[in-house]
């Protein structure tokens, strides 16, 4: 960055380092004071409250319910290893996981193929990915809950075709199923990325020397594309595992998930150090995903 | 020298199938609600004639209709409080090296990463512990209610602004400031009338977001509102949880329309974006 020289009568100073030095000294100055209110603001109201968390994670739950800072101790972290919390563990991390894969498998393709696609029917199936993908997340859900509901459209067609009725409303099925609607767009995009932007002759050249569509696609392609699905991978399991909406919506509460029991934690259990230490956990998982992520040189959000 | 993209046989038609199904996954189950939603029949998911009776329901129950005035006064709030800081902060990192700037990049990220609940959690405590504290020192009754969840809200679209801005300036000629103010423009002068209508389109498109996110966020705003700031995603889940309505899905189709007509809207911005690239 050259220095911006104010005024032209200032021009002959300019020259000096002295002048220099304190047009650098200004300059960092006007730059803090831009920053500022948004920096002072995400102190006070973000910061401020993560510290607070990480504080009461380390507390102690008193007899009646509420949260006494006395006596700093690991109590709340050892609830973690206890068979309730790690099983809800083990299953968050199980159906996140799972919900990953079928994006991986659904999405490498739709992005393939979009990026054979001529420019211009590429941006309209591009829109047509983002619209979902910005439209109301609770209404996304709450149409799955339509669908599948007890005599609903799903059912209604499983029996016209004799398979009998759809009973996969309230289980992990229809869970994963929500949450894969929710966030495949959260997939295709960076995954379309890198496939769009790498270099197509490479492909060209290996079906040229004979390799086979199998053999392109797992020696040329799929490495070239990797960056996009490490990051597409990272941007789908970070909010499954913390999804609290969705297993809500189409879990019916049977099948509790770490969201869930974070919430149940605070408004009706009133464990608030369990809470949150589950909470410090889960940040601490999504902030090293999110290292990965931007180690795979990841940047679009 | 261009490459052809093109795929053979099989796997063009295998490909093509693929795309077919994943387009009919995202848009069915949403052209299924709206058409439900004229359905004279109090199941839902069943069809019972046309009406437009669930519309009327929407715009006669008032309690539907003070949580939509509080979900639109907290989105225009956050709005243009973040885009004015979320602009400030990418200017500021974009153009400017100044003492904490690394931990204040660090810090911007954060709220977009962590996880809904978590946040949820920590504005709760923040806000239970803070208002207490406030009560107690300046002997106040101050409770939870529309300003915490226009707080929360603003707290984490500051961040989403200022991603989409410094996207913007990154590919921004710098040097049209620099001749501005060689010029004589003042800072104030270069800024509006040479950074402002450049940098536009991700400022319009970064409120849009901000927009959109102050509009579906349930979680966060589930602690932080009080009994009388319930928003329209927040009383909708409450009665998700009760059982389903042939009333909600009318709420829930004018609310993805509002959605909708918002990513359509920053669409258009990013058109703008790309054309003035060019």
């Amino acid at each position: 960055m050259t220095a911006v020289v104010d005024k032209p009568t200032e021009q002959a100073r300019s020259a000096t380092p002295e002048f220099e030095a304190a047009n650098e000294r200004q300059k960092r100055r006007r730059g803090f004071l831009l920053a500022l209110p948004a920096y002072a603001y995400l102190v006070l109201f973000f910061f401020i409250p993560l510290g607070i968390v990480v504080a009461y994670s380390f507390a102690t739950r008193t007899r009646n319910g509420s949260t006494s800072l006395s006596g700093w101790n690991l109590e709340a972290y050892r609830k973690l290893g206890e068979p309730i919390v790690s099983d809800i563990l083990v299953r968050s991390l199980l159906l996140a996981v799972i919900t990953t894969v079928i994006c991986l498998i659904v999405a490498y393709p739709f992005s393939y193929f979009l990026a054979t696609r001529s420019p211009a029917v590429r941006n309209l199936m591009l829109v047509f990915v983002m619209i979902p993908f910005w439209s109301n997340f609770l209404v996304r859900n709450y149409a799955w809950r339509v669908l599948l509901g007890n005599d609903g459209p799903a059912s209604q067609l499983t029996q016209a075709v004799g398979m009998g009725e759809t009973n996969i409303l309230f289980t992990q099925t229809a869970v994963v199923l929500g949450l894969v609607y929710g966030f495949l767009p959260f997939m295709i995009l960076p995954m379309y990325a890198a496939i769009e932007r790498m270099d197509w002759s490479l492909i060209e050249a290996s079906r040229d020397l004979g390799a086979s569509g199998f053999q392109t696609f797992r020696n040329v392609a799929l490495p070239l594309s990797m960056p996009g699905v490490i990051a597409g991978s990272i941007l789908v399991f970070i909010p499954s595992l913390g999804a609290y909406v969705t297993p809500e919506i189409l879990g019916g509460g049977k099948t509790t998930l770490l969201g869930s029991y974070i919430v149940v934690q605070f408004l009706t259990a009133r464990n608030w150090p369990v809470g949150a230490s589950v909470s410090t956990v889960l940040m601490l998982v999504m902030l090293l995903a999110a290292l990965a992520y931007f180690r795979a040189g990841g940047r679009t959000l | 020298m261009s490459t052809t993209r093109q795929l053979r046989g099989g796997t063009r038609w295998a490909l093509s199938l693929n795309a077919f199904l994943v387009y009919l996954f995202f848009y069915a189950p949403i052209a299924l609600l709206v058409f439900y939603s004229f359905s004279d029949d109090p199941l839902v998911g069943r069809w019972g004639g046309f009406t437009l009776g669930w519309y009327r329901d929407f715009g006669e129950n008032q309690e539907v209709q003070n949580a939509l005035s509080v979900s639109v006064k907290v989105a225009i709030i956050s709005t243009l409080v973040s885009v004015v800081l979320g602009t400030m902060a990418a200017l500021a990192l974009e153009r400017y090296r100044f003492r904490g700037n690394r931990f204040f990049d660090a810090l911007l990220y954060l709220p977009v990463i962590v996880p809904d609940v978590t946040m949820a959690v920590m504005m709760l405590l923040f806000f239970t512990e803070g208002l207490s504290l406030v009560n107690t020192v300046f002997g106040t009754n101050l409770a939870k209610g529309l300003a915490t969840v226009s707080l929360s809200h603003i707290a984490f679209s500051i961040s989403f602004v200022s991603i989409v801005v410094r996207a913007r300036l990154n590919g921004m000629n710098e040097k049209l400031e620099e001749a501005a103010q060689d010029l004589y423009a003042s800072r104030w002068q270069a800024f509006r009338h040479v950074t402002l209508p450049q940098i536009m389109p991700g400022v319009v498109g970064g409120g849009l977001l901000a927009l959109t996110l102050s509009l579906d966020d349930v979680v966060i705003t589930q602690f932080v509102s009080g009994p009388g700031a319930t928003t329209l995603p927040v009383y909708v889940f409450g009665l998700i949880r009760r059982g389903v309505s042939p009333l909600i899905n009318a709420v829930s189709v004018v609310m993805l329309a509002a959605s909708i007509l918002l990513v359509v809207l920053s669409l258009v911005a990013q058109r703008a974006r790309g054309e003035s690239a060019a």
